[in-house]
């Protein structure tokens, strides 16, 4: 989906906690997008003056899920100046945006029951997939606290790192195992570790596997070529070439 | 209308090389981009005579209202660039600046020489920071070296040579002074200052490259003071630029001596701010961006 050219002023309709996550909801008349496509996000009042006078450039922030009825939901963690302004906006303010960016998931082959695999706030594009095409959530979280972000899925599988809630262990356990059972095009978005071993294990069931990268990025539309990543074919952007990358492209 | 180097733009407002990729605009706004233009006149990422990846990364790092980068000059060569990318642009219906860099003068005039018979390319931004290897300085960081890479290559090309000044040298005005003895028909300025971060984490330098240049609100004091000393000592036409995020700080650079301002990491945050600071200036009034 193409994005309307500029940046323009969303204002926030709701604002919901999750365990440590916080949703956000803006009106965007007529938006759509594509399930792991993002937006360009900042406040449009006190963006600036926070720790270190950050934060200064845009936060990209995937699109959790939006229906075509003007909204549009975000879901934000604390875990910088931008992420902190931008969570403690509240209702009735206003965001500056840009999107929705990138190059998101592919729909599934027909037939295919896709296996979503999410960690922590990594969970969020997924929620957007499983709305569009259904497939099994299976998530991986710190702890319990964080573990509250299932809610936002219907079926999920979970597991925790501590083991207070659901399974103790990782995610990619939890894929192994279904993988076994039934195998499916896997889609995934968490960790840079998470991913490498969700690629891992995609690739020894053969099956192909989605990720979808993150990357500190200034613009979001392919001008500052700060957020590559490498691939088998040299560095792309993650911003226009992804954020969603087939596993097998990668380095 | 504004006249410069014998282009005619609409205001006075363009980008700053690398800041903005109208082909990559195009696929993420829609081809309508091209009817209604940002910029008064585009000028393109650096090209170079061979295809480089750019550093490794991270490349980036968001500072006190500014940013480091550390990009690397990414782009897949003069080749490319001919056959691929100037096409591309042919729907594009302002003046094309192409912004080139090479390492000695027999490769800017390489350089120059591809795009002479070129009709689309307007004007030839030379960029200077490229080090020089014999000594490690930026070859555009010394007066008389910048006067003679001037003069061995201007007579290479009929179009008009913009030279974008470095801003880490002693003396910038000098290196003005040096590129319009040496031919330049005009110059711009201020390129990033050299800069760095540190991660503690793996006790080292946070960029992939290790230093990178700074931009953004940080450096416009910066790019002020550099801009009013070049208008003082130089008769040849300015682009300023540096830290630019608003009518009111294009009307700055304007008033000390400037012709054009370019706008550079404003370019990130809002990708039309070329029109917002266009209107901003024509309607006179300073205004808060939003």
């Amino acid at each position: 989906m193409t994005a309307p050219f500029g940046r323009r002023a969303l204002t926030l309709i709701a604002r919901r906690e999750i365990g440590p996550y916080v949703v956000l909801a803006a009106a965007d008349r007529g938006a759509t997008a594509a399930p792991g496509q993002f937006y360009m996000l900042a406040t449009a009042e006190r963006w600036g003056g926070g720790e270190g006078e950050r934060p200064y450039l845009g936060r990209a922030v995937s699109v959790m899920r939006i229906r075509g009825d003007g909204r549009v939901e975000f879901l934000l963690e604390d875990v910088g100046p931008g992420t902190r302004r931008l969570i403690e906006l509240e209702v009735g303010e206003d965001l500056l945006a840009v999107g929705p960016l990138g190059h998101g998931f592919d729909a599934p082959a027909r037939g295919t029951e896709p296996l979503l695999v999410g960690g922590g706030i990594g969970v969020a594009p997924l929620v957007a997939v499983q709305e569009a095409w259904g497939g099994r959530p299976l998530l991986g979280f710190r702890d319990g606290a964080h573990a509250a972000g299932a809610e936002l899925f219907t079926q999920p599988l979970v597991a925790t790192d501590d083991g207070s809630a659901g399974r103790r262990g990782m995610v990619s356990e939890l894929l192994e195992e279904q993988l076994a059972e039934r195998p499916g095009p896997v889609y995934a978005c968490g960790p840079p570790a998470m991913l490498a071993a969700v690629r891992d294990r995609a690739r020894a069931h053969g099956v192909s596997c989605a990720l979808a990268l993150e990357a500190p990025m200034a613009c979001g539309f392919g001008a500052c070529y700060g957020c590559v990543v490498a691939t088998l074919d040299g560095y792309r952007r993650v911003c226009v070439d992804g954020p969603v990358f087939d596993a097998a492209v990668l380095a | 209308m504004i006249e410069f180097c014998g282009l005619e733009l609409h205001h006075p407002v363009i980008n700053a090389s690398g800041c903005f990729d109208a082909l990559a605009a195009a696929r993420v706004f829609g081809e309508e981009l091209f009817d209604d233009f940002p910029y008064a006149a585009y000028v393109s990422k650096t090209i170079t005579l061979q295809a480089r990846e750019g550093n490794p990364p991270p490349r980036l790092w968001e500072s006190a209202a500014g940013l480091i980068n550390s990009i690397g000059l990414p782009n897949r060569g003069l080749r490319a660039y001919l056959d691929v990318d100037l096409p591309a642009l042919a729907a594009l219906r302002v003046p094309l600046i192409t912004n080139v860099m090479g390492s000695t003068a027999q490769e800017v005039g390489e350089l120059l020489d591809a795009l002479e018979d070129r009709q689309q390319v307007a004007a030839i931004e030379l960029n200077v920071s490229c080090p020089n290897v014999a000594t490690g300085l930026d070859i555009g960081a010394d007066p008389a070296g910048l006067q003679a890479l001037l003069e061995a290559v201007r007579p290479r090309s009929t179009r008009p040579l913009i030279v974008k000044l470095t801003p880490n040298t002693a003396d910038v005005a000098a290196c003005a002074a040096g590129a319009e003895a040496g031919g330049a028909d005009a110059v711009s300025l201020i390129n990033t200052l050299r800069a760095a971060a540190r991660a503690p984490e793996r006790s080292g330098f946070w960029l992939g490259g290790g230093s990178g240049g700074l931009s953004g609100p940080a450096i416009r004091t910066v790019a002020l003071a550099q801009v009013a000393r070049v208008a003082q000592r130089v008769r040849i036409p300015i682009i300023g630029m540096g830290g630019v995020a608003c009518g009111r700080d294009a009307r700055e650079l304007l008033d000390v001596g400037a012709t054009l301002v370019a706008v550079g990491t404003e370019c990130f945050r809002d990708p039309a701010a070329g029109l917002r600071i266009a209107r901003d200036l024509a309607g006179g009034l300073p205004q808060i961006a939003r």
